[in-house]
């Protein structure tokens, strides 16, 4: 091949430099007005172009020389012409030209002067000439020279419908069916090494064809009318009788890309009709696609050509071709038939945006196609398909119209469960960006079908090789989904909720600590619309409650037990107790405290999930206000239990004295203990001590005093508020407490504790000099 | 002048699904030299999220917390202030602004940031200044019915600091500005 390649080079700049040579004469002889020997040497010159040796793209270049020459020529016979010399005389003259090609070309030469000169009609003078051109059967030369036939021709003629009509004809000649048979043909001989060749060939070949395709649409008097009866229906048989699938793609392709859009629209029938008629195994699918990307950005150009659509039935026509060809190509791969519909799906979404009914008629044949394939295995068939879903979501940005397109979940049904996931987070990335509102309990309730994939373990789906991380995002993107399910009608709202814990019931344990809370806390939002001013507390008969929702709330933290998830279900419940406060359900709230306290007795045994537990039940505890007294005692003393009997004395410490609180709640008069407040603080009193007992018999040292500064200000806090059992007296020997303890020598220093203790003391010194009421109370102390 | 964002509570995804759109073009990465998160974030995805606006983040253990291994209380120095965090659910009772002085006494700070009850308040008292910078997102809270998304901004120069306050009232953003000034002998007097 590389000889090959070098001996072509060889043979090119022989061409060429015979050509020149030649060239050289014919000018001398012009200059002396010698026409016999202009025409031996142009006759000579043009000889080379006799030659088979070179490839198409070789040729090519010997052929340009040529053409710059013929031009000169071209203007002298112009110059002869108008001194009298006459056309009949020249086309004598040149007939003597030895072999067929050179003869040809000069006869053409001559023929445009002819033409020009309006001499005969320009019709009959081309048609002869073509005529004359189709002897040249060898491929390359016949194509060239009916390039220049076209080219020369094109720019002299004055009548617009000759032009068309040859500019026409030499491209159909070009297309001629035995020259393309030629073409094709001999791709298909000859061995493998030749092969290469011919391919090569071919390819340049079709080049050229498409560069005339190319000029014939810059013809300007090729305007619809003609284009519609003439051009295309020739044009169109030429590339079906080729019968080359190669050269038909090619063909096809380069009619869509060249000529103008409302051409094609008006055309739709006529081009559509071609395509069942095309070799089986062209790439229809790429240039129907390609047809309906180029008539989909048309229409997204300007509104005012939309009309247009409509008036042809783009769409029906479209949607009638495709089915064909579907249907006559039955093995097409499943890749073929979704991409196609894809590509018909964005050109209706573009051009009959309101037409959903289209859309979905697209996707219901596209259904039809998957329902005889099963589930899909291709992965590209895949990616089409999600392309295909996605296509009328970045649409209409609004999931709640998508959802109105019948077909759109079947054609989720036959993707496999990843694809499905996939697809369900780019629907919930959707609503979240364009804030969609899904607002009814039915549209809920066909999202979440359509998103089942990541509600629930699908049939068949490989559970264990799921990436943790990934599956993190899954959930959590549900969780906020959740958050976006809204309405202000509170039954509208009840039934959606009803409905979102009917699907992530479903999703069993790994799902569950993700998708409950945020039920939980939509439905105590719930709650709170139904305690509105508006609301009627009573409610009407069988209408949502509070009481209602309380009860889907219990039974639906009970699922957490399963998971399980304990220290989350205790939040959950704590969470209820509190909006049943606010909602005066005693009974509901107490039924609330003893799920969590049976929680926190069995389920919580780490010591740090029990100190962050304690301290949830007695914050919500201390702000209960619903509770009678018998049981705020049960509840208040099983606290109170819980707190002395945590690990660490720390621990205990702290949280002992933080349950005098619940004892003394600001706002209600008949909740100030002051007993059993300071009884608290005396227990922890207790505790701290016995824990200084321990670190120094275990460390040799007393541990910080930071724990007694801690009761002290407590002390200090009760004391404001006015508790009777909590006098100065009590405060200043706690004081004389700390500061003995801080300077004994088992005591190992703690910057921390004597910081405190130091702000603490400053504190008290702050009220004693305000004055009035406070400082009264505050004199007696001494710091 | 050291802008130091306070943000926290933002129970994403139990309780939002994201913060507010008008706060999102706000919080822009590269004007903010600190930021204290109350916790309660709840997920990874927040922490990453407010580390992108400001590597120096340090926030404090809620609740529902996701990650368990944030500090119950944190302390940090910015300027001549010492400031602290705790997510608050620890101090009982629950937004009491005694008890939290006795918190802010203990951690000997000058300003103390806290949350939980998902309210902003900010609160001067002789040992200091306590701020909560509320719910970013106006999550759902047991504490009150309305809860608006709120976030604080100190602005922090020398002795004296000037807290911002966003809030989110029916889609607008308002603002309003508290000052603080410390003396010298380091005590914070309004």
């Amino acid at each position: 091949m590389v000889d090959g390649v070098e001996d072509e080079e060889k043979w090119l700049a022989a061409g060429i430099a015979g050509l020149q040579q030649n060239a050289f004469y014919m000018h001398r002889a012009l200059d002396s007005n010698n026409l016999r020997d202009a025409l031996k040497y142009s006759a000579q010159m043009l000889s080379e172009l006799r030659t088979s040796k070179l490839s198409p793209q070789k040729y090519y270049q010997l052929y340009m020389r040529a053409f710059d020459e013929l031009r000169k020529l071209e203007m002298f016979f112009k110059e002869e012409t108008r001194r009298g010399c006459s056309i009949i005389d020249l086309y004598e003259l040149v007939q003597h030209a030895g072999n067929i090609l050179p003869r040809l070309y000069l006869l053409c030469t001559v023929g445009s002067v002819y033409i020009k000169s309006k001499e005969a009609p320009a019709k009959d003078v081309l048609k002869d000439l073509v005529e004359m051109c189709r002897g040249i059967q060898h491929p390359v030369r016949g194509l060239f020279l009916r390039s220049y036939l076209s080219q020369i021709s094109r720019d002299k003629l004055p009548d617009i419908g000759s032009e068309c009509y040859t500019a026409c004809e030499s491209f159909i000649l070009l297309a001629d069916p035995e020259l393309r048979l030629a073409v094709g043909l001999s791709g298909l001989q000859g061995p493998a090494r030749e092969k290469d060749k011919r391919e090569k060939e071919r390819s340049e070949l079709r080049d050229l064809v498409g560069k005339n395709l190319h000029v014939l649409s810059q013809i300007e008097g090729v305007d619809l009318d003609m284009y519609k009866e003439t051009v295309l229906p020739r044009v169109l048989e030429q590339v079906v009788n080729c019968k080359d699938e190669i050269a038909q793609c090619y063909l096809m392709d380069c009619i869509i890309q060249v000529f103008p859009d409302e051409y094609h629209l008006q055309t739709l029938e006529i081009l559509l009709g071609a395509f069942p008629q095309l070799q089986p195994s062209v790439d229809i699918k790429t240039v129907l696609s390609r047809l309906m990307e180029r008539l989909s950005n048309y229409a997204a150009s300007s509104t005012e050509v939309l009309p247009e659509f409509l008036q042809v039935e783009a769409f029906s026509k479209l949607n009638n071709a495709i089915g064909k060809v579907i249907e006559a190509q039955a093995d097409m791969p499943i890749l073929g038939a979704v991409t196609l519909y894809s590509s018909l799906l964005t050109f209706t979404l573009h051009v009959h945006p309101d037409r959903l009914d289209y859309a979905d008629q697209v996707l219901g044949a596209c259904v039809k196609k998957l329902s005889g394939e099963g589930k899909l295995e291709d992965n590209r068939a895949t990616k089409q398909i999600v392309a295909l879903l996605s296509a009328p979501l970045d649409k209409y940005n609004d999931i709640v119209t998508v959802l109105k397109l019948s077909n759109y979940p079947s054609v989720m049904e036959y993707v496999d469960s990843e694809t499905n996931k996939v697809m369900a987070m780019v629907i919930i990335q959707s609503i979240m960006k364009n804030n969609t509102q899904i607002s009814t309990a039915d549209k809920v309730g066909a999202l979440f079908e359509l998103i089942k994939g990541l509600i629930r373990d699908l049939d068949g789906a490989a559970h264990d090789q799921v990436d943790e991380d990934d599956f993190k995002e899954e959930q959590n993107s549900v969780a906020r989904l959740i958050q976006m399910l809204q309405n202000d009608d509170t039954e509208e709202m009840f039934k959606i909720i009803c409905t979102v814990r009917k699907h992530i019931l479903t999703g069993g344990p790994k799902r569950l600590p993700f998708t409950v809370p945020p039920l939980v806390f939509s439905s105590l939002k719930l709650v709170r619309q139904l305690q509105g001013p508006e609301e009627n507390p009573f409610g009407e008969e069988g209408s949502t409650t509070p009481k209602k929702v309380f009860q889907l709330l219990n039974q639906t933290i009970e699922t957490l037990y399963g998971v399980p998830a304990p220290e989350l279900a205790l939040r959950l419940y704590l969470q209820c107790a509190e909006a049943a406060n606010d909602s005066d359900l005693e009974p509901v709230a107490y039924e609330f405290f003893t799920q969590a306290y049976i929680l926190y007795e069995e389920e919580i045994s780490d010591s740090r999930a029990q100190v962050t537990a304690i301290h949830l039940i007695i914050g919500t505890l201390q702000r209960m206000h619903v509770f009678g007294v018998e049981n705020r005692d049960t509840l208040t003393h099983k606290a109170t239990g819980y707190s002395a009997k945590l690990l660490k004395k720390p621990d205990q410490c702290r949280a002992v004295y933080a349950c005098s609180h619940l004892f003394w709640v600001d706002d209600q008069d008949n909740m100030k203990d002051g007993e059993r407040v300071l009884l608290c603080l005396k227990r922890a009193l207790r505790i701290a001590n016995a824990a200084q007992q321990m670190s120094n018999a275990t460390r040799g040292s007393t541990g910080s005093v930071t724990l007694f500064v801690e009761i002290l200000n407590k002390y200090l806090y009760f004391f404001e508020k006015g508790n009777t059992q909590i006098n100065a007296a009590a405060i200043q020997s706690l004081i004389e407490l700390i500061t003995a303890e801080m300077q004994s020598e088992s005591n190992s220093p703690d910057p921390a504790a004597d910081a405190f203790f130091a702000s603490t003391l400053r504190y008290i010194q702050f009220q004693k000099q305000k004055g009035g009421a406070v400082g009264e109370k505050y004199e007696p102390i001494k710091v | 002048m050291v802008l130091v964002l306070a943000i926290g509570d933002l129970h994403i995804p139990h309780r939002a699904s994201d913060l507010p759109q008008k706060f999102k073009s706000m919080l822009v990465p590269g004007k903010i030299q600190h930021i204290i998160c109350t916790g309660n974030l709840s997920i990874k995805e927040v922490h990453d999220y407010l580390k992108s606006l400001c590597p120096d983040l340090h926030v404090t253990r809620g609740e529902y917390d996701e990650d368990s291994r944030y500090p119950e209380t944190k302390t940090l120095t910015i300027g001549q202030f010492k400031l602290g965090i705790c997510h608050g659910h620890q101090v009982i009772p629950w937004g009491d602004l005694d008890s939290l002085a006795m918190l802010q006494r203990q951690l000997d700070v000058d300003i103390l940031v806290t949350g939980h009850t998902h309210q902003f308040k900010a609160y001067k008292h002789e040992g200091g200044v306590v701020i909560n910078p509320g719910s970013a997102t106006g999550a759902y809270s047991s504490f009150t019915f309305d809860v608006n998304p709120s976030f604080v901004l100190m602005d922090i120069d020398g002795l004296r600091v000037v807290v911002y306050v966003y809030e989110l009232i029916d889609g607008e953003v308002k603002v309003d500005k508290i000052d603080f000034k410390k003396t010298a002998t380091t005590r914070l007097a309004h």
